[in-house]
């Protein structure tokens, strides 16, 4: 009896400290946000971050992308070939790829490079007293650190998510005409008179809440990094699994309401 | 005037404060000494609201220093910290003159990179420094960088964190002359915490030694060699025998 009772005694702490946890993060995003509409706004840091998160990150974005649209081109055509609807492919690559295996693949991918550095570069500031100094210097950490990352991320991924539905819907292309021996006009008249702006769009929507998910959990962890090395190794790794588990679980979110309305 | 009444601050079940009770005049310097792990860094850090303390009153001229208004609070003051705690992604110049250049201070940037150069060559490092990444710089010159720093804005009262601590002996002299010499300079109210007795001798006015989360003696350094207190004496004089559990 006595052991039930101590298993669930670990479940209960676990839940509590999960929703704890949860509970935290909604507290130092809206802190986060809340700053967007108070002055200043730090335009040096925001434009670093730029350029950090979405132009450093676009030759991984591209690859996937790439990678990705010439396998799923073969991949529906293993499948459509057992209907004799080989012709399907040019479409179900587009709209795969933007409503779906673009802004989540992209969004891992942006995931591990990005959520990473952020953790461990904030984290080092917070171990090294660098956080303190910013705050001894009358400067709000939040508003200087988080903000300027949390919206960069949350405008450049969905322009990285844009270019990899191209190169992508390319890698598809690529691979529809040189190894399935599709024409290439008949294959972009397909990827084209299939293709809806809402199966764009609600990929790109889906790019900025996993850009804003991405820094957020990198800010965060970093922010509350536990002291020397293996502390900002920890608040990198759990920054790293939370932002994935969160782009995945929300795009599960995103896709039914999208699905539903 | 800087006044700690009472201050308690514990960490679960480490209570690190229990009730400080310190004073420091405006225009001294005060050195808090006490082992490690004694409480120094939070006892400073509550001043600066970089900790809350648990209970107690902390006032700067008699107004409590968590009320009012936060940014000109903190625009009088300057800190250097003990790692140096400069800005990895900035050159030198703009560490020094991270004050100048945004928030309330904000200058020019030619002005603000012509006063952070000031205040380098005022701690002993030349203009050919100022481009420089902290991570290019030795120890002891990011040391002085951050004195820079804590300096750049000229502020009524500045907190050095262990400002000698992995310097070599040289090198802790010439930063504990800088010091003396610009608190002398500037007229500032200091606080410093360490546990380098060369260094307590250099800077300061007054000293308060922390011992068991209170302060366990204060006064002027005069008076130190001949205190009487035994925790006192067994620490200035680095005895393992003594009031004072030492770990081996």
């Amino acid at each position: 009896m006595n052991w039930i009772l101590h298993l669930l005694a670990a479940i209960g702490r676990n839940v509590l400290a999960m929703l704890a946890t949860i509970g935290r993060v909604a507290i130092f995003a809206s802190d986060t946000v809340s700053h967007l509409f108070r002055p200043p706004f730090y335009a040096r840091e925001f434009g670093h971050a730029l350029i950090q998160i979405g132009w450093l990150s676009l030759p991984v974005v591209g690859m996937t992308a790439l990678f990705t649209g010439g396998a799923l081109a073969l991949q529906i055509y293993a499948g459509g070939s057992r209907f004799n609807a080989e012709t399907v492919v040019p479409s179900i690559v587009a709209i795969g790829l933007t409503r779906e295996l673009g802004p989540v693949l992209g969004g891992l991918m942006v995931a591990a490079r990005v959520a990473s550095s952020i953790a461990a570069e904030i984290g080092t500031m917070k171990v090294t007293e660098q956080i303190d100094a910013l705050t001894t210097l009358s400067t709000n950490p939040m508003k200087y650190l988080t903000l300027p990352r949390v919206l960069a991320a949350t405008l450049a991924v969905p322009v990285l998510v844009g270019v990899g539905d191209v190169i992508g819907i390319m890698g598809g292309f690529l691979v529809g005409v040189g190894r399935l021996d599709f024409g290439a006009a008949t294959y972009l008249h397909n990827t084209i008179d299939f293709l809806e702006a809402w199966d764009i769009a609600s990929g790109l929507i889906k790019g900025a809440a996993f850009g804003f998910i991405v820094a957020l959990m990198g800010c965060y962890y970093g922010m509350h990094s536990g002291r020397g090395a293996q502390g900002v190794g920890r608040a990198t790794k759990a920054a790293v699994v939370a932002a994935s588990v969160l782009i995945l679980a929300s795009n599960y979110l995103l896709t039914e309401l999208f699905f539903s309305a | 005037m800087i006044e700690l009444k009472n201050v308690h601050k514990a960490f679960g079940a480490n209570r690190v404060l229990q009730g400080v009770d310190l004073t420091i005049e405006t225009g001294t310097s005060m050195v808090i000494i006490g082992g490690s792990g004694t409480g120094k860094s939070v006892a400073l850090k509550c001043v600066l609201g970089l900790i809350q303390p648990d209970s107690g009153e902390i006032t700067l001229d008699g107004k409590d220093v968590t009320k009012g208004d936060r940014d000109a609070f903190l625009a009088r003051f300057g800190m250097l910290f003990q790692g140096g705690a400069l800005f990895d992604s900035l050159p030198v110049w703009q560490n020094v003159a991270f004050r100048l250049l945004r928030g309330s201070l904000k200058r020019p940037k030619d002005e603000a990179r012509e006063i952070a150069i000031e205040k380098l060559r005022r701690v002993g490092l030349t203009p050919e420094q100022a481009d420089k990444f902290p991570a290019e710089l030795s120890g002891g010159m990011q040391k002085r960088v951050g004195l820079a720093r804590a300096i750049a804005a000229e502020p009524e009262i500045i907190f050095f964190d262990e400002p000698t601590t992995g310097l070599d002996p040289i090198m802790s002299g010439v930063i504990n002359d800088l010091i003396r010499e610009i608190v002398v300079e500037m007229g500032a109210t200091a606080m410093t915490i360490t546990h380098d007795m060369t260094s307590v001798r250099a800077i300061a006015d007054n000293v308060a030694m922390l011992h068991d989360g209170v302060i366990q003696w204060t006064g002027p350094v005069a008076q130190m060699d001949a205190s009487g207190d035994p925790y006192l004496d067994q620490f200035i004089h680095g005895r393992a025998e003594g009031p004072i559990e030492a770990v081996r």
